[in-house]
């Protein structure tokens, strides 16, 4: 099975045997290939219950919720990493749910579609319409993407906050693209954060 | 799969009764000795008899998990999910089901001889409490020379057993599932028990619980208590569904028409009606008195100085926690406090609200995603 190349990316440099938190981790592909390539201890945390119901199947700790509002029930650094993956930018108050990400694992992964790719700019520039592309496929009045964030606003908020940035990479298509001018040319971004 | 042979083992198979010595220790501080267990077994123990699963009923329920009833000679009340080919499968798992202490299937309860007097206990019988229930099925297991529990597996009351399990027996069980259950009996529960018991105590018959000798029952009252449950178990999406406000069709007036006086008009009284006339048939109504008293004490967190978490401290077990969008009985928020608690104390733990028109009830109802959950939580993890 081929993982989404930004859980692939994830997958590659969580170390084994570590303990998990997956928000927002839909059928639990990610949970899976963590637990099998690498004998990690993963949990997830999943809205659609349908998704919930398939990773129970696949034999994982799966419990529906909400980010932003059951992160709070777990304790402080009981996980070695938590992961948000492509859900960011659906959460109503993204910086908590980084803040809790931060209180609940050591470190946490974010990972979010770059809103300032140069064909999303060319989109609202010339068109002048919300961009609709491969990543963010949904026209803007039935989007769950409520908060759109660029890699610069991200990095904004992560000096804001004084967080400290571990790791970062960015994706075109399936592939690792150049850290500069990554705000322009990433369709896709992924951070590992330490409070 | 080698399988431990027990062919000549008359502890094993359908309609089996067990009288163990005791006495067992209850929570109100009564010893209750011999106590009788009836229960059935289906499916083969491993050898290293390491697929063992208790299933553990509801409040009227009883041991005919899987097994026609033979009073109603209805299907086994969990048939949907225990069987051939269903999630728990006597095919690959050995599954127990007992009757509890102080129901009236067989088990020591208030319509039982007490040996010492040769008479039913009747309101003698001493008061139990949920964890006496799993006491006693503790007691049932070790005559079964069953060690460890792969999973234990209870809806609505049965889930409140199953979840009691990893408490007080933490070692003794891998995973546990909780269907349409709490970890407490909320005020409103009691209130809506207490109608139920006052129903039964108020009728003439019941004669402070000595009405076994003649056969003049309390019928109306178990009846009314029926009754009022049974309205409980169901969404009023479900009953507008099903019932609306339709009349009762008669001979003369297949449609139906109000009379004007207080015969059973509308459709949903008839069905109502029925249900606790078909109760009294088949249960007793001391037996609803205990039981129901049982689920009232109930309070996990209470019984580990007030903290859930603390309860399940020394558990090792998965836990998988289901609930029903429209059951208002045992809602979302109660299986939710034991999830959160679970992870506070980093338990492995699953939960999902299904979606179903049939309120509590639809745990026991046609539900195919229940099932695609209970077949893949018993499976996972042991590819």
């Amino acid at each position: 099975m081929t993982l989404r190349p930004d859980l692939a990316l994830i997958a590659r440099t969580v170390t084994p045997g570590a303990r998990v938190l997956d928000v927002g981790c839909g059928d639990g592909a990610l949970m899976a290939a963590l637990r099998d390539a690498k004998q990690v201890d993963a949990r997830g945390l999943e809205i659609d219950p349908r998704n919930v119901a398939a990773a129970v199947g696949r034999g994982l700790s799966v419990v529906q919720g909400d980010a932003d509002t059951d992160l709070a029930t777990y304790p402080e650094a009981s996980f070695d990493y938590a992961i948000l993956s492509q859900t960011l930018q659906t959460t109503r108050r993204p910086d908590r749910v980084v803040e809790e990400l931060l209180r609940i694992g050591r470190q946490a992964f974010v990972s979010f579609p770059n809103f300032a790719h140069w064909r999303g700019r060319l989109s609202l520039f010339w068109g002048g319409r919300m961009p609709v592309t491969r990543l963010l496929p949904d026209t803007w009045y039935d989007t769950l993407n409520i908060h759109h964030v660029t890699v610069d606003d991200f990095r904004a908020l992560v000096k804001d906050r004084g967080w400290t940035i571990d790791g970062q990479w960015f994706l075109k298509g399936d592939r690792e693209t150049t850290h500069a001018n990554a705000n322009l040319f990433a369709e896709h971004a992924v951070f590992l954060l330490r409070r | 799969m080698a399988s431990a042979s027990f062919p000549d083992d008359n502890r094993f198979g359908l309609r089996r009764q067990a009288r163990l010595p005791g006495p067992l220790r209850l929570d109100s501080g009564a010893a209750l000795g011999p106590v009788d267990i009836a229960y059935e077994t289906y499916g083969r123990m491993d050898a290293d008899r390491s697929n063992v699963i208790l299933i553990c009923h509801a409040l009227t329920g009883d041991q005919y998990v899987a097994s026609a009833h033979p009073v109603t000679g209805k299907p086994g009340w969990w048939w949907r999910l225990v069987g051939e080919g269903k999630p728990v499968d006597p095919a690959r798992h050995f599954i127990v089901c007992a009757n509890v202490i102080g129901s009236c299937m067989g088990s020591s309860g208030p319509a039982s001889i007490d040996p010492a007097t040769g008479e039913p206990h009747a309101m003698r019988f001493p008061v139990i409490t949920i964890a006496d229930m799993v006491r006693a099925q503790a007691m049932l297991l070790d005559h079964l020379g069953v060690d460890r529990l792969r999973a234990v597996i209870g809806g609505s009351m049965g889930g409140m057993q199953a979840l009691s399990w990893p408490t007080l027996y933490p070692e003794r069980v891998e995973s546990c599932i909780v269907i349409a259950s709490t970890a407490r009996h909320s005020a409103q529960n009691i209130a809506f028990h207490e109608v139920g018991r006052q129903a039964i105590m108020a009728d003439p018959n019941w004669r402070g619980g000595d009405y076994y000798a003649d056969g003049a029952i309390p019928s109306a009252g178990l009846a009314v208590a029926r009754m009022a449950a049974h309205i409980t178990y169901l969404s009023e999406a479900g009953l507008t569904e099903k019932f609306g406000r339709r009349l009762q069709g008669r001979p003369e007036n297949p449609n139906g028409s109000k009379t004007f006086g207080f015969d059973a008009d509308f459709q949903v009284e008839s069905y109502l009606r029925h249900q606790g006339l078909s109760f009294v048939e088949r249960f007793d109504a001391n037996s609803y008195l205990y039981i129901t008293r049982a689920m009232d004490y109930y309070d996990i967190a209470e019984d580990h100085g007030g903290s859930l978490a603390r309860a399940f401290a020394a558990s090792k077990a998965r836990f998988c926690l289901i609930s029903f969008d429209t059951d208002w009985l045992y809602p979302t928020a109660e299986s939710r406090l034991i999830v959160h608690a679970l992870n506070a104390g980093g338990a492995q733990a699953s939960f999902v609200e299904l979606s179903s028109p049939f309120g509590h009830d639809a745990f026991l109802l046609e539900c195919p995603e229940l099932n695609r959950v209970v077949d893949g939580f018993l499976t996972g993890g042991r590819a």
